[in-house]
């Protein structure tokens, strides 16, 4: 019985989206497509850093890689990002399949990882910004034309539907691995990789193929970011900071489950909004950053599996009497 | 080459923070930063010239990374990395925004009368504020090794560090002890910063920087060993000044991280630590 309801709440919930935007004002729009993109972006990460538990801290280099790619292949040769996007994903899969492979092939573990992804990323960062060709340190910049085929839209709810799109494909991905006995294997890498290779499983190719389907995605993303923006700077595209934004949603939200990263975007992406409009106007700078921070101190310490598990199991503990 | 010895004292606090606690401190730089906002402060404000004020940066960095390492450290020493990890993004975040909420946005540089003066040393033409900062940061890093060589707080670190449940056992107070290491590695960033503020136009994401710049060092000289991190920095500063004069100065530090790929991959150990972790 408790199921059906739940059932028929994630569904209602799923066609409502979709009409939204009709309801809403612009700003709402804007706010929403970021929840879904960074929702995105979380749920990406969330399959290599959260159910393998390959904590990343370079996921901006995919980000960039794909950015980068659908905007020169659009702007240089005429190919539409909507082919671009993927090849976009592919590249970033590439970066994703040498770090996977320098990292997991040599061992490196907690902060060795950590410290090589960082490591990549800047060092893509710096490439990017010595590149005259892609725009050097000033960035890269696509002039709007308003060509849908060219992935620019008028309407800024296309955009709505397309970030829309992409997070539910995400978690539709990842609710179907967590279902497989692949998703079994990433979080038993997690939980204790040794005993893991003991039963006899290739952590080392799970672990590969959960980097380079988390990379394709965020490459993937890269396409959205580069034409809903349109430009590109290597300190923004390929930064640290892009990084930390990306976990702090899974992390927050409960990394290594279906829908913590969106929850994750639902609290976080509307603060990040919010504090950057008001804040930035009064001249604070910088403080929807501060409570960041003191929310990643506080998730650290007192609810360190993240806001969805705890949020579940409130819910189920109630369950039984509406039920 | 002179930046070396900033370097080296930058990265010789990481390293003794990590060897004590195997904690990473994510906020080292931003550490370094207030220590550079603070001799700002100082010198706009009263004056004081910072080559006299880091000593005052150096106490005050003791005194954050000492209540840091009691009220949040200590709560998860024992926690998995991606916690640690994590916890001290947080922090980080946290220090470098409260500094561009504080100073705001602009690039600070701190006036010394000695920052305008050269000095010919014989065939070569030396900055005096290089060559202090320099000195002074090799001095102090001789004095924390006294410290943690000669003294019995500097002992029972070693101890805590070495094996902190023999430590235990033979009644040493742990948490005294990794709160005093905690402090004493954020005093060095602090002292560290005052050194380069005349040298190094600084603003809040400066910090994000010099901590990665930090994680360099001590990664290629070893990570938790003192001597490693002190090479660490001189080498990491001589490979990008060669690199900055042979490619591109906006290309130094690519130098550095193929480095650190480098010794990740083939000697995750670092130049001169004693076994892989």
């Amino acid at each position: 019985m408790t199921r059906w309801v739940w059932a028929a709440a994630t569904v209602a919930l799923l066609a409502a989206l979709p009409l939204l935007p009709s309801l809403f004002g612009s700003y709402a729009v804007t706010l929403f497509t970021l929840i879904f993109f960074y929702g995105f972006l979380g749920q990406a990460w969330n399959i290599v850093g959260g159910y393998a538990g390959q904590l990343s801290a370079g996921h901006a280099a995919f980000l960039g890689i794909g950015a980068y790619t659908a905007a020169l292949l659009s702007v240089e040769k005429g190919i539409t990002p909507w082919v671009g996007m993927f090849v976009g994903g592919a590249l970033a899969a590439v970066l994703g399949t040498l770090i996977g492979f320098l990292g997991f092939r040599f061992g490196l573990r907690g902060f060795y990882f950590v410290l090589l992804t960082v490591a990549f990323a800047e060092i893509c960062r710096i490439i990017a910004s010595n590149t005259d060709a892609i725009g050097g340190a000033v960035g890269y910049y696509i002039t709007f034309t308003g060509n849908p085929r060219q992935f620019q839209f008028q309407d800024a709810r296309v955009y709505y539907y397309v970030a829309l799109v992409l997070m539910l494909t995400a978690t539709g991905v990842v609710a179907w691995l967590e279902r497989r006995r692949f998703g079994v294997y990433l979080s038993a890498i997690r939980e204790d990789e040794s005993a893991c290779e003991a039963l006899g499983v290739d952590t080392f190719r799970y672990k590969m193929l959960a980097m380079m389907l988390s990379s394709f995605l965020t490459g993937v993303g890269g396409a959205f970011y580069a034409f809903y923006l349109f430009s590109l700077q290597p300190g923004s595209v390929f930064g640290i900071p892009l990084s930390v934004e990306i976990i702090i949603r899974a992390i927050v939200g409960g990394a290594g489950t279906v829908l913590g990263p969106i929850l994750g975007s639902f609290i976080l992406s509307p603060l990040a909004e919010l504090a950057r409009h008001y804040f930035a106007q009064g001249g604070w700078h910088g403080a929807h950053l501060v409570v960041y921070g003191l929310l990643l101190i506080a998730v650290v310490l007192f609810l360190p599996e993240g806001a969805y598990p705890r949020l579940a199991r409130l819910l189920r503990r109630r369950a039984p009497d509406t039920a | 080459m002179l930046f070396g010895g900033v370097f080296s004292l930058m990265a010789v606090g990481l390293t003794l923070i990590f060897g004590v606690m195997r904690v990473v401190n994510f906020a080292h730089g931003d550490m370094m930063v207030w220590g550079m906002y603070l001799a700002w402060l100082m010198a706009t404000r009263g004056g004081v010239d910072p080559y006299a004020g880091f000593v005052v940066c150096a106490a005050a960095l003791f005194l954050l990374g000492f209540v840091v390492q009691r009220v949040l450290v200590q709560r998860i020493v024992d926690a998995p990395h991606e916690m640690q990890i994590l916890l001290m993004l947080g922090v980080a975040l946290v220090l470098e925004n409260a500094a561009l909420l504080a100073f705001g946005p602009e690039p600070q540089r701190v006036r010394s009368a000695l920052a305008q003066s050269t000095l010919w040393l014989g065939p070569v033409f030396v900055d005096v504020a290089r060559l202090i900062a320099f000195g002074v940061a090799v001095v102090l890093t001789l004095l924390l090794s006294l410290f943690l060589f000669r003294t019995d707080l500097g002992r029972s670190i070693r101890a805590a560090a070495d094996n902190t449940y023999g430590a235990l056992v033979i009644g040493t107070d742990v948490r005294r002890v990794y709160a005093v290491a905690f402090g004493v590695g954020a005093a060095c960033v602090g002292a560290a910063g005052a050194l380069v503020a005349p040298l190094l136009p600084f603003q809040p994401p400066t910090g994000l920087q010099l901590s990665v710049a930090s994680f360099n060092i001590v990664i290629i000289g070893g990570m938790g060993s003192l001597l490693g991190a002190f090479m660490g920095g001189l080498l990491v500063a001589v490979a990008e000044s060669l690199g900055a004069v042979f490619l591109k100065p906006s290309l130094k530090e690519l130098v550095s991280f193929s480095l650190l790929v480098l010794i990740l991959l083939f000697r995750p150990a670092g130049l001169f630590g004693r076994r892989a972790s």
